[in-house]
């Protein structure tokens, strides 16, 4: 009897675990759509697809983010690394690269700052925070230096369809870029769920000496966390030159902080060894509804912020409370 | 059974309980975690609280301190009725806990963790002055003035840590001490000096409550017992009359015979060879061999490099000189995932803080080493995965609702089964074993030595760091002794008793080698 009742209230509880971004998704959407005006546009098939479009940044950085959050590390320098990345892209399509380099490079640009973070926590034992904080710093001002402070005008090529609206009036078809962050969500969550490497990441996060003593080479595992991540930085960065159509060394300032909240509203926590792919593309998904509805009512920006504010401690809060109610 | 308190004082003359608990009940939710549970504690008298891991002990801590209210009986202290609203109405009550798990500010000085939360003031200013001369008094009082008051407790070992915490809980002069496994991190030395404490607090009038599965200790030092099982209180007496078996039999409820099983074994060839190794700072010139189907045991201090020795050998910490040849083969240059590749497992004497991933489930905890056995081009198999988890739990008894529990939910017995079971998963030949039975209940204590009898004789080498020198004489083939990082000559079993091991423990092996 005892045990029936306790198992019950376990599985509510990872029940509620999985279905709280889903909830608070829903939530959101319901409270705006009780406001008549904003419920008629709300629903637009175009307005939809706008919405998944502008979330399309936050979740493939929210992608790369989900890894490290798991793993117990964090990375402040994504806003950064995502300018550095839209104005590499950029320089090297003025300079004549064919799209698919500057893509290539873009990316890379990514991967090799990931290299290097992971490469110095990992090797000197440092804390994630102070690297990463240091690199943000680093990148930002190389952005800046290579596009000689001011925005580099990319001629026009097949990168800006990436984030193209295609057809305005209709849903579908939907955006290259939102089909992509599809994929690699759908990608990651099973590497994530399914995988050594998922088990592994969910291993240090919980307990590195343990993961040690297990036999996880846990500086190697670092470095290609920060690296794959990286990857999906760099791809970030692409999107924003897609969208933008120009490399910005000041674009995306404090992005590495909606990209947290994101992964931190889907139920990861910062201590480690909790977090999910699928929680982390509905946070980003709650953070760009709550930016259009906010719009829609004529709300100014500041609203907005306070908005955005209160949901992240209010997200975090309740997955306290969750927990503790699990846990008993 | 006899239910009925043993009267304390003569017949004519009852002295009055200063702690009375009647029929006390608490359930959560459908569990009864106490049923009914009735002792008391004379004046200064040490009482052994003794029952197995989830016997309710734990729960009657909870209550006594103010952290769970009691469902139903009541509570007396000094003959007036008592119920602890937290436990800092406990504590100005006059009941002061120490608890199993150390809970000391690390980087605070002794001086300040002795005073935390009690510190002496003028009107919020702290009187610096007073408060030294008060932690001063609490480590005199315990005969520990050795201890550098301004020395943060980080730097301090475990034994003396041990005896800041009890000192801490001597301020404000609690009328009833509460001690949780006092000795399970403590060495044998360290023990006596403990005890001798105990002893000087109970002359000085303090009621004492010791809870201990160590049954020997709460035979020398405590004058009566009580006995929990599964919530209830199911005995107690006099300790001076009784015997060990009775005690036994009314913890699990029946009666355990060959606590130390033993099948012949023939050990065979030399698995482990360990040449002249140094470590960082421990271990100094240490020598052994281990061969296969042997059960070697280290005993020593704690502090002495038995932890260090183990860890040197399985690459967890860096080997300053030294030869280390596994399988005949020279192997010193190495690290975990090396180790394990060779056949070699390690389980941590720090359950929580190393040995077990606490928030992952049992099935991970499990299979961390190995889900090559459940998986297929790196994609693991969640459905094979907990059908291998539920094997292992069957074969190792390990007591849990589903694999998919998490292992901080578990007992401290099934948590050390699962560390265990990661190890035979993995299919180790070689078991580097540290303090492997530290806290779990009398019931786990014997599946883990039958395990390892069986292991044993299937071929497999095993050392065994243990501080508990009869499971180390009942358990081993063959003992070293480590003494300041040097391990003794390591010698079979036969020729060494309790007294030559901590004899040779202490560096005194002079005496003990007769």
């Amino acid at each position: 009897m005892g045990d029936l009742s306790r198992l019950n209230r376990r599985n509510a509880g990872r029940l509620l675990n999985a279905v709280g971004p889903v909830f608070g998704l829903a939530l959101v959407i319901l409270l705006f759509s009780l406001s008549p005006a904003v419920r008629a546009h709300f629903f637009t098939g175009i307005n939809c697809k706008i919405i998944l479009l502008q979330t399309v940044i936050v979740a493939i950085g929210a992608l790369g983010m989900t890894l490290i959050i798991i793993s117990g590390g964090i990375d402040l320098s994504v806003g950064s690394v995502v300018a550095l990345a839209s104005v590499v892209g950029a320089t090297s399509l003025v300079n004549g690269y064919s799209p698919a380099m500057a893509i290539a490079l873009t990316i890379m640009v990514g991967v090799i700052i990931g290299l290097i973070n992971g490469m110095i926590i990992a090797s000197f034992r440092m804390m994630p925070f102070i690297v990463t904080l240091g690199m943000m710093g680093v990148a930002r001002g190389t952005a800046k230096w290579l596009a000689g402070n001011q925005t580099v005008n990319a001629p026009k090529s097949s990168i800006n369809n990436l984030m193209d609206m295609l057809d305005p009036l209709h849903f579908f078809p939907l955006p290259l870029g939102v089909w992509m962050t599809i994929a690699l969500a759908v990608i990651m969550a099973v590497v994530v769920q399914q995988t050594i490497f998922g088990r592994y990441l969910f291993a240090i996060g919980s307990n590195e000496a343990t993961a040690r003593l297990c036999g996880i080479r846990v500086g190697p595992m670092k470095v290609a966390i920060y690296a794959l991540a990286g990857l999906f930085f760099g791809l970030s960065g692409l999107m924003q030159m897609s969208r933008l159509a120009v490399g910005d060394p000041t674009v995306a300032i404090g992005l590495e902080l909606d990209i947290i909240a994101a992964v931190v509203i889907g139920g990861a926590s910062l201590n480690g060894g909790t977090g999910s792919i699928s929680g982390s593309i509905i946070g980003a998904l709650i953070m760009a509804v709550l930016r259009s509805g906010s719009s829609q009512m004529n709300w100014p920006n500041f609203v907005q912020e306070i908005i955005i504010g209160i949901v992240i401690i209010l997200a975090v809060g309740l997955d306290k409370f969750r927990q503790r109610k699990a846990a008993f | 059974m006899a239910k009925e308190f043993p009267v304390i004082g003569t017949k004519e003359n009852p002295i009055a309980p200063r702690l009375r608990m009647v029929e006390v009940r608490k359930s959560f939710g459908a569990t009864h975690a106490l049923r009914n549970v009735s002792f008391e504690v004379a004046p200064a008298e040490v009482h052994a609280l003794i029952g197995e891991n989830g016997a309710g002990k734990s729960t009657l801590m909870k209550i006594l301190s103010g952290a769970y209210v009691p469902d139903g009986g009541r509570i007396e202290l000094d003959g007036q009725p008592f119920v602890p609203k937290d436990p800092l109405h406990a504590r100005r009550s006059g009941i002061a806990m120490i608890y199993q798990e150390l809970s000391l500010a690390p980087h605070l000085s002794v001086e300040e963790n002795i005073l935390l939360g009690e510190e002496p003031h003028h009107f919020g200013w702290l009187n610096r002055s007073r408060r030294r001369a008060l932690a001063r008094e609490a480590l005199a009082e315990l005969r520990q003035e050795n201890i550098p008051l301004d020395a943060p407790v980080i730097r301090l070992s475990i034994a003396e840590q041990q005896v800041v915490e009890i000192a801490r809980a001597l301020i404000g002069s609690p009328k009833v001490l509460i001690m949780d496994e006092p000795t399970s991190s403590l060495t044998q030395a360290d023990t006596e000096n403990l005890f001798a404490a105990i002893d000087r607090l109970r002359r000085r009038g303090v009621s004492i409550v010791y809870i201990s599965h160590f049954l020997e200790e709460c035979q020398r030092i405590a004058n009566r017992y009580a006995v929990l099982r599964d919530g209830e209180s199911v005995g107690a007496g006099d300790m001076a009359a009784a015997r060990l078996n009775d005690i036994i039999r009314l913890m699990v409820g029946r009666e355990i015979k060959d606590i130390y099983p033993r099948t012949p074994r023939s050990p065979g060839k030399p698995v482990l060879e360990i040449r002249d190794l140094h470590g960082m700072a421990k271990p100094v010139s240490t020598y052994l061999t281990l061969r296969a189907g042997e059960i070697l045991g280290i005993a020593g201090l704690v502090g002495a490099g038995r932890t260090e020795t183990l860890r040197v050998c399985f690459g967890l910490d860096r080997i300053k000189s030294g030869r280390v040849l596994v399988y005949s083969r020279e192997s010193t240059r190495s690290s975990p995932a090396r180790r394990l590749a060779e056949g070699i497992g390690l389980t941590s004497e720090n359950r929580k803080e190393e040995g077990l991933l606490l928030n992952r489930t049992l099935a991970d905890n499990l299979l961390i080493t190995r889900y090559g056995r459940v998986s297929k081009l790196g994609l693991v198999s969640s459905r094979r995965q907990r059908q291998c988890a539920r094997d292992w739990m069957e074969r190792l008894d390990v007591r849990a609702q589903s694999p998919n529990q998490a292992v901080s939910e578990l007992s401290g017995g099934n948590q050390q089964k699962v560390a265990l079971g990661r190890l035979l998963h993995h299919d180790a030949r070689i078991f580097l074993l540290d303090e492997p039975t530290r806290g779990i209940d009398v019931g786990s204590k014997v599946q883990i030595y039958k395990l390892l009898d069986e292991l044993a004789a299937q071929g497999k080498a095993i050392i065994f760091v243990s501080s508990y020198l009869p499971e180390l004489l009942g358990v081993c083939d063959t003992i070293g002794v480590m003494c300041r990082g040097v391990l003794s000559a390591v010698r079979p079993t036969a020729e060494w008793n309790e007294h030559t091991l901590m004899a040779a423990a202490i560096g005194q092996s002079d005496i003990g080698a007769g």
